[in-house]
């Protein structure tokens, strides 16, 4: 049968912790990208919803000898999601052509399993209904169908983009895209070229040379979860700390720090 | 059997099935009469003429009132469609408020790119004889969803003897199947 489908991908990403300054331009861009309404004014920041958060992480050791690292967390688009596992009305689903986990907000029934399940907080559960700013709407993105009240949601490596690359390649009568021309929002925003972004099945792409970086780093690697986003670090610690393998932290007791989460 | 039952359920199902479908449904009409066939044979123009592609491969769904303007400038006949066009419309450069039959909830992703240019899928496959129609049938929409009746489709049963009946979430599915295209739930969804 003549293939429909095109070439499979697998979309990556590596995020580079020692080009990161926690600017937080990852997070606005992801905002405005996914329609992810701003939390009503006055109200403290439980309200706000994020599909990209920074962590603020330290060394645990004191003035002079403290670091700190900023750590944008994104789902890690597991290849084996602990969230997919749980959910009980198959809300989540691995897309097949292009490894990104997807949540499906009009089938899920806010059980928010999957936010147990999820062992980076990824996962953010829309205790209300979005409200944007009078005016705002008009700002709305029309590639991306805002949630409503009761449901949970998540990154999905902006698909409401991917869907316009494909549009845009179809038009043009490719079923496959060209490297670059896909990308989201965090990665394109990012003043300091710390996101790098890509499909893992293309050899000579960056995401996959930087995937067996001597730096690279998977979050909490042993549990078997398979992410898809990558870590650099040049410091030890935040490499130890990234991981969080008990055995390692136990050898380096001081290297437990502290996480914080921005805004 | 009993006359008494008999008459209730055929009275239940004579509501059931043809009382309450029609409260379901608001018909409305559509802000000008268009004609489609006369463009289609008498102006020779194809689907793609008015309803096209933008540059980066976005479907332009239905024209705006500039791409009448070549041709209707001024009236082009007597009848009262056209007047109302070139007076309402035309000349004061307005929009015309159509109501879109076609129309998806808003967490549908549909590319007509990759049904048009890269399956090679004819308009009337989806979109029924609807490029030949003389004139514009009532837009109906359901009360409860505020979807149009052709996503369900004309029979209340759902679907109908025609491929392009309904345009339902099953028949989008049921297509890719007989292709042997991948389903994911981002494929479609947004």
């Amino acid at each position: 049968m003549e293939d429909r489908d095109g070439k499979a991908a697998r979309y990556g990403m590596v995020i580079d912790l020692d080009r990161c300054t926690g600017c937080g331009a990852c997070m606005t861009a992801c905002a405005v990208e996914n329609n992810v309404a701003v939390p009503p004014a006055g109200e403290g920041p439980n309200r706000s919803l994020t599909w990209m958060r920074v962590y603020r992480v330290n060394n645990g050791r004191r003035f002079p000898e403290q670091r700190t690292v900023c750590v944008p967390i994104p789902c890690q688009q597991c290849d084996h999601a602990p969230c997919i596992h749980v959910c009980p009305v198959t809300a989540v689903q691995l897309d097949p052509r292009t490894g990104i986990v997807a949540q499906v907000p009009e089938r899920c029934m806010g059980c928010r399993y999957c936010m147990a399940a999820c062992p980076y907080h990824a996962r953010y559960f829309n205790w209300f209904d979005p409200v944007w700013p009078e005016g705002m709407e008009n700002t709305l993105n029309p590639d991306v169908s805002p949630r409503m009240r009761g449901v949970a949601e998540k990154c999905n490596f902006c698909h409401g983009r991917l869907a316009r690359a494909r549009d845009r390649a179809a038009a043009e009568g490719r079923r496959d895209l060209r490297p670059g021309e896909y990308l989201p929002a965090c990665a394109e925003a990012c003043p300091h070229g710390a996101i790098v972004f890509g499909d893992l099945n293309d050899p000579g792409s960056d995401v996959a040379r930087l995937h067996d970086d001597p730096r690279a780093f998977r979050l909490l690697d042993a549990l078997g979860t398979g992410p898809k986003i990558t870590y650099l670090s040049r410091e030890g610690w935040v490499r130890r700390i990234g991981k969080s393998r008990l055995d390692l932290l136990r050898a380096d007791r001081e290297s437990v720090g502290e996480v914080r989460a921005h805004g | 059997m009993n006359r008494t039952a008999f008459v209730g359920v055929a009275a239940g199902l004579a509501l059931g099935w043809l009382g309450l479908p029609a409260l379901l449904y608001v018909r409305q009409a559509q802000p000008l009469d268009f004609n489609h066939a006369v463009h289609a044979e008498q102006a020779g123009m194809s689907c793609a003429d008015c309803h096209g592609f933008a540059a980066d491969g976005s479907f332009g769904g239905i024209p705006p009132t500039s791409s009448c303007t070549a041709c209707h400038a001024e009236a082009l006949g007597e009848s009262a469609a056209e007047l109302q066009l070139v007076e309402q419309y035309v000349v004061p450069e307005r929009e015309i408020p159509w109501l879109v039959y076609f129309r998806q909830p808003q967490n549908v992703l549909f590319s007509h790119a990759a049904h048009v240019v890269l399956a090679e899928i004819e308009c009337r496959r989806c979109h029924g004889d609807h490029g030949l129609s003389t004139t514009l049938p009532p837009y109906e929409y359901n009360r409860i969803s505020t979807y149009s009746r052709r996503i369900w489709g004309p029979r209340i049963a759902g679907g109908g003897a025609d491929p392009w009946d309904s345009m339902k979430m099953s028949d989008c599915s049921g297509c890719h199947a007989e292709r042997g295209v991948t389903d994911s739930c981002l494929m479609c969804h947004r």
